[in-house]
């Protein structure tokens, strides 16, 4: 292990000097050997490929190799932002996971304060047992429940739902319009249940000395929400909506590509980086315009992450992530 | 468990003055219900469709209570269960194996970066936490694993890649270094202990609960996985349960060219139909089944987990 490091450690060893440093991590030499297998992994399947973002800057040809292919600039990411896939791709990502975020944040919020108001402990249980379900099933099996509701010929709606009410039946898979209202539904269905976990085993956590006051005070049910349990959970509320914004450039890939059975008609209102990203390289074989692409998120990705952070440190040091 | 119970075992207890009232609890009561019944009705239909005959379906559609059942579908389906017995092995196999190793390098990552003494530490934690905050993409690691390491096709490539889990890693430093004591460490130093002896004896057995925990994440994240699948296989050798079930989605006949009863069905009678759709829904079934079925557990152990895992990383 080189004791000249190359990233700035957040902490203070510096004033060691580096014999007392050397003795010290021969003092450690074991715990060091056991980071090693992980460590090495970590090259292998993450910085390893981060050297290949120069795929980005290169025509590739099988003939040539990576290496030994022709540079070209930014040739590719010209032929990716002339397209009208890039400005496509990048709205539905943002618009889908802002949606996504606020329905998750506002729906588990309300789910976790009235389970928690619950009188039946018991009942409650069996709630968040039941709303906890569908974060469980993978995204192929999600495409199976949701063909079994919108299937064109069979599906529960078009046969039973929108019969009884008299209406004709919609091909739900060839209406591109209809997918930016069922997603974020689908989206909401599959995921409240885990954030309603994390927000309830805050609010549980909050001390009842606070509510028991209030109500001395006068304060009806709507007051302490508003100006005890909301208040206290900010700190958690916060933590997660970074954690999702700083990866608003990150598409659900099943939600995008499984659920919508990779349809092609659906394509103008579900593609997203990622599914873009897949099917340029995997499909099409367009190394170019995918690994393009793929910088892109890379690169947005982390000035967000950089970017939503700063703003809570702003505000709020304690919250910040780093 | 219908509402009317829990409404009936309770009223023993005293509620504090600041419940809500019983109509507010009834209206709580009414919503929640209605969300339990969107929330479990998808699943319930898949697998009552499992079960329909098959031209009860091609006449009314996916019904939830159909004109008739039968089990046509299952008996199709396991009279050939190569493929499915198969993919089971694959499933299980990654899972487990996945599950084990990654734990395995997870802490032993994760403990040394816990440890106030080490030199660079907090370089080691960076090192992982970076992973999070930026990739090469898709392009160049698929690239590493098939071109360089030629692991396409390989059961291996569906578990290496999640082996480490950066936040996983976060999670159980964290536990480490708020858990366990450091004068406990220091002692044992003193008693003659090994660092290697120290982390197995002391560190792992009081770190159980979020071994746990992580092991349930890696359990579920490898069982429900595809993505690896659909980047790295294309032989019909190393189908995994989930990846069955897309390629069934995608075309029936991938699951019932094998099945000898259904060629001779098809080719018996050009009027004879091949039961697609509840074949179709079976096979969801069938890949549904161990999670359901491991639900009760999975869920009762996610919850305290992710508690464990709320401690700020």
């Amino acid at each position: 292990m080189n004791p000249v490091n190359p990233v700035p450690a957040p902490g203070r060893r510096t004033k060691a000097s580096s014999g007392g440093a050397l003795r010290r991590m021969r003092r450690y030499r074991t715990l060091y050997l056991m980071m090693i297998p992980t460590i090495a992994l970590v090259i292998v399947n993450n910085y390893l490929p981060m050297f290949g973002i120069l795929i980005a800057f290169k025509k590739i040809n099988y003939e040539d190799g990576i290496l030994g292919s022709p540079w070209v600039g930014f040739e590719n990411f010209k032929y990716l932002f002339a397209t009208s896939d890039a400005w496509e791709i990048t709205r539905n990502t943002i618009a889908y996971n802002a949606v996504f975020i606020a329905t998750n944040l506002i729906g588990a919020i309300a789910v976790a304060i009235l389970l928690h108001e619950l009188r039946g402990r018991l009942a409650a249980k069996f709630y968040q047992s039941a709303f906890f379900l569908p974060y469980f099933l993978s995204a192929v099996v999600v495409s199976y429940l949701v063909f079994a509701m919108l299937g064109e010929e069979h599906g529960f709606v078009n046969n039973v739902l929108l019969k009884t009410f008299g209406l004709d039946p919609v091909s739900w898979y060839a209406k591109p319009n209809a997918w930016p209202f069922l997603l974020p539904i689908i989206n909401a269905w599959k995921n409240i249940g885990y954030f309603t976990v994390v927000y309830l085993a805050a609010i549980v956590g909050i001390d009842e000395e606070y509510y028991e006051a209030a109500l001395i005070d006068g304060a009806g049910k709507w007051k302490q929400i508003t100006r005890i349990t909301l208040p206290l959970l900010m700190p958690v509320i916060v933590i997660m909506t970074l954690l999702q914004i700083g990866r608003i450039f990150y598409a659900d890939f099943g939600l995008f590509f499984q659920v919508t059975l990779d349809t092609g008609t659906l394509y103008p209102t579900t593609n997203v980086i990622d599914t873009y990203v897949y099917r340029s390289f995997m499909v099409m074989g367009d190394i170019g315009m995918s690994s393009a692409a793929g910088l892109y998120q890379a690169l947005v990705g982390l000035a967000l992450v950089f970017g939503s952070n700063y703003i809570v440190r702003q505000i709020n040091r304690d919250n910040a992530l780093f | 468990m219908s509402s009317t119970d829990a409404v009936k075992s309770a009223p023993k207890r005293p509620y504090s003055p600041n419940a809500v009232s019983r109509g507010t609890n009834a209206v709580i009561h009414a919503i929640f219900i209605l969300c339990t019944i969107a929330c479990v009705f998808p699943l319930a239909l898949v697998i009552v469709v499992s079960f329909t005959d098959e031209m009860s379906i091609l006449k009314h559609g996916y019904q939830l209570i159909p004109d008739k059942l039968s089990a046509m579908a299952y008996h199709l389906l396991l009279n050939d269960a190569t493929q499915i017995v198969r993919s089971y092995g694959v499933s299980i196999f990654v899972t487990v194996a996945g599950t084990a190793l990654s734990l395995l390098l997870t802490a032993a990552f994760a403990y040394p970066i816990s440890r106030s003494g080490l030199p660079y530490r907090h370089a080691f934690a960076f090192f992982i936490f970076f992973t999070m905050l930026f990739n090469g993409g898709l392009v160049p690691w698929y690239l590493v694993y098939v071109k360089y390491l030629h692991l396409g096709n390989s059961i291996w490539a569906l578990i290496i890649p999640m082996l480490i889990q950066p936040f996983n890693v976060l999670i159980m430093r964290t536990f480490f270094s708020t858990t366990i004591p450091a004068p406990l460490l220091e002692a044992a130093t003193i008693d003659g202990a090994g660092e290697f002896k120290i982390f197995r004896r002391i560190v792992l057995p009081l770190s159980l609960p979020v071994i746990a925990t992580i092991g349930l994440f890696n359990t579920l994240m490898y069982w429900n996985d595809w993505f690896m699948s659909l980047v790295f296989i294309n032989d019909n050798k190393t189908v995994s349960v989930q990846y069955l079930m897309y390629k069934t989605m995608l075309n029936i006949q991938y699951l019932t060219s094998n099945v000898q009863a259904s060629q001779a069905l098809s080719q018996g009678g050009g009027a004879v139909q091949l039961p697609s759709e509840s074949i179709r829904m079976a096979m969801a079934v069938v890949g549904i089944g161990p999670i359901i079925l491991a639900y009760p557990f999975f869920q009762k152990y996610f919850v305290k987990g992710l508690t464990i895992g709320a401690v700020k990383g």
